[in-house]
């Protein structure tokens, strides 16, 4: 895996936006990101990306959320682009609404819809999925950090399976958020045929920004779908958030792989495939499994979605885009 | 030009001349026609440079409009009932974002009991919403009322919802007078947003606004909307200017100078409750109507008024507010506060219940009105389901 971040000035074809002397600074500082905020990272770099490959023809519609409410709090704005926040569940429509002026006014502004796993994939999915499937010119990415934070992490249905939340807190008789429960939505978003679906996350700054700039100019219905760790709600150190990000790609519970018109077309693969333990000691969310009277069941069962991962996007033994 | 058609088919038209560049489509009776024809129009090459998309929900319909007009174009949808309940977050969320969407509201009642038919519960149901509300009385009112909302809605920076009867207008079929595409572009000029999202000048849009601001923001929305009476009013004088048709303003007066009697009301019934009174009227009576065209904002002081010789008023109206009673009945009697005037309730044609010339006599001949009445209701079933709950421990004195 390539690790070109902001440092990286080595290679030119494999500089970072964010190498740029004149990167477009999209999502500027000042903001009220909580320290280590993976989501406030993802944001900078994707939109910071698109804008870069749109000359800056873009505008963003945010669901509500911790990226709308820290990035927006009026007369407070740390967007340097057009952006517009109108609900919760309804950015993918809103997004459609936009597209379709763009294009009545002979406008080519490329329009992105943004928010957390859960605006997407739990009370937004009834918007997007008829955003996908109506094929409407929107890239739509999701930031996923598995939890609703804003309100103070709650579980979602992109919450893994035995991770502590607020709703889903561990005990003597529970042991987290329930196994076999979650919503795969990049799955969902290949079963929709559109154009262009990816996964990426913070850790890899340089694939993020390349899947970016390849959708925002793809014509109909993009999905980019961001791993993006929350130091408060996963429990680690603000220091650790790209490690913590490294960790889930490198043990396969997070696999990088791009989809076209419903079939996947490459993956990332892992150099040395670590076990799925590795990344859930890092997090206190977690921190239940490894207890005096945990059932080692438990981490049995994650590595068991790590290992199919690996299996089905063919990660492991350098096998590159299958 | 004259044209025979259906009340959706005529608001479609008329629709389609405002030039709207999106139209999302959502299905819902009895609303449904209207974005057919719209469809029809778009796809037939008569609506030009507009993008009709069929969404998946009602919450979609109303946020796909919240986008495009944020992006700059006028735009247009239409529900009813359960789709304006539905799409309610997003109701509020274009009267605060201050966005000149216009939308119909073909008026139903809403379920449980599920029901198709008319009434104007879903209409109530957002009477505190922000929008600006125009009740429509024939298909003509409603084509006139359309190309008003656009005008309206521009001017005063708010969204405008035209609210016609469900299957009473949407199904009936009409005499329509229909102004040509060259008058309405000459009374509605292209669309100036006053807020775009534009790449050369980078705006955020729709922020969270703290507890320093919010208040400001909420009480500029209440007198925004108090001086929108006298946009409604000016738009309808302009419209009656150029079309020679008065279907517009904020209230509509039926012989108020000799009335003593006055019945207020909202959308078609009125067309009924004239017909009524013209007959008792010849008799001896002393009857008048007042429709009211613009139900927010609220034109109390035309109200007052136009009401200021009556002695008593009925405000007949097919909503109420339940465990309280008649909604437009409350708001009628705050703006007759401190006049001697009698005011009583009528709750009429829920959930498409007839309401007819008959009824209406047999009530007005009562000459002690109770403070509220059910028109038309079927006594044994109301006094059988009463005795029933008498059984339970509360003491129920039934007013019924």
């Amino acid at each position: 895996m390539s690790n070109s971040t902001i440092g990286s000035r080595l290679s030119k074809k494999k500089n970072s936006v964010q190498s740029h002397y004149d990167r477009p600074n999209t999502l500027s500082s000042g903001h009220r990101a909580c320290q280590g905020c993976g989501e406030a990272l993802a944001a900078r770099c994707a939109i910071d990306a698109a804008y870069h490959a749109t000359k800056g023809n873009i505008a963003i519609v945010n669901a509500t959320g911790c990226l709308e409410v820290f990035s927006c709090v009026f007369p407070e704005n740390a967007w340097n682009v057009p952006w517009m926040h109108s609900l919760f569940g309804n950015a993918p429509a809103v997004a459609t609404g936009m597209a379709a002026a763009m294009r009545a006014q002979g406008k080519n502004v490329r329009i992105i819809a943004q928010g957390g796993d859960g605006g997407t994939t739990d009370i937004g999915m009834g918007t997007l999925s008829g955003m996908f499937e109506r094929n409407d010119d929107v890239l739509y990415i999701c930031y996923d950090n598995q939890a609703y934070m804003n309100t103070g992490v709650q579980r979602s249905s992109a919450t893994p399976i035995l991770a502590r939340t607020a709703t889903t807190l561990p005990n003597a008789v529970y042991a987290g958020n329930e196994v076999g429960t979650g919503k795969n939505v990049p799955e969902i978003a290949i079963a929709h045929r559109i154009p262009y679906v990816a996964t990426a996350s913070i850790a890899n700054i340089k694939d993020l920004e390349e899947k970016v700039a390849k959708a925002i100019n793809i014509r109909g219905a993009k999905y980019v779908h961001i791993h993006v760790p929350c130091p408060l709600g996963w429990g680690y150190p603000t220091s650790e958030t790209i490690k913590v990000a490294r960790a889930a790609v490198e043990c396969g519970m997070f696999p990088l792989f791009e989809a076209e018109h419903g079939k996947v077309v490459g993956s990332t693969p892992i150099e040395n495939v670590k076990p799925v333990e590795e990344y859930l000691r890092l997090q206190r969310r977690f921190a239940h499994l490894f207890s005096k009277n945990a059932n080692p069941q438990a981490v049995e069962e994650l590595q068991k979605i790590a290992s199919a991962n690996i299996e089905k996007y063919k990660l492991s033994g350098g096998i590159a885009n299958v | 030009m004259l044209f025979q058609l259906e009340g959706s088919q005529a608001v479609a038209r008329a629709v389609a001349l405002c030039r709207p560049k999106t139209v999302c489509a959502y299905p819902i009776t009895p609303q449904t026609h209207i974005v057919e024809g719209l469809g029809e129009l778009v796809r037939s090459g008569k609506l030009t440079d507009c993008e009709y998309i069929n969404v998946e929900s009602e919450m979609a319909a109303l946020s796909v409009a919240i986008g495009s007009e944020t992006a700059g174009v006028r735009s247009y949808t239409a529900t009813s009932s359960q789709g304006l309940l539905y799409m309610m977050e997003a109701v509020y969320n274009a009267s605060g974002m201050e966005l000149p969407i216009v939308m119909t509201l073909g008026n139903r009642a809403i379920g449980a009991p599920i029901n198709i038919w008319n009434d104007h519960t879903d209409a109530m149901s957002v009477r505190d919403a922000g929008w600006i509300m125009l009740f429509a009385e024939t298909n003509q009112e409603a084509v006139d009322l359309h190309i008003q909302a656009f005008k309206i809605a521009e001017k005063v920076k708010c969204p405008v919802m035209v609210c016609v009867d469900g299957f009473i207008l949407t199904h009936a079929y009409e005499r329509v007078d229909l102004p040509t595409q060259e008058e309405v572009d000459d009374f509605l000029p292209p669309y100036d947003p006053h807020i775009s999202l534009d790449p050369k000048n980078p705006k955020a849009i729709g922020t969270m606004v703290p507890p320093g601001y919010f208040m400001e923001v909420r009480c500029l929305a209440h007198k925004k909307q108090i001086d929108a009476l006298n946009v409604v009013e000016c738009v309808g004088n302009k419209f009656k200017e150029k079309f020679g048709r008065d279907s517009g303003g904020l209230v509509r007066e039926y012989n108020l100078e000799k009335a003593e009697t006055v019945i207020v009301t909202m959308g078609s019934v009125a067309g009924t409750i004239k017909d009524t009174i013209d007959e008792l009227n010849q008799k001896g009576g002393k009857y008048g109507v007042l429709s009211i065209v613009s139900y927010r904002p609220f034109p109390a002081e035309a109200i007052r008024k136009a009401l200021k010789k009556a002695k008593k008023v009925i405000v007949l109206e097919k909503a109420f507010a339940v465990g309280i009673g008649g909604i437009l009945f409350q708001e009628i009697s705050l703006a007759l506060k401190n006049t001697k005037t009698e005011v009583k309730s009528v709750v009429a044609g829920l959930g498409g219940r007839a309401i007819t010339s008959d009824m209406i006599k047999e009530y007005l001949n009562h000459k002690n009105h109770d403070d509220m009445v059910f028109l038309g209701l079927n006594k044994e079933v109301i006094e059988r389901e009463c005795r029933l709950l008498d059984k339970g421990s509360c003491d129920c004195k039934s007013s019924f």
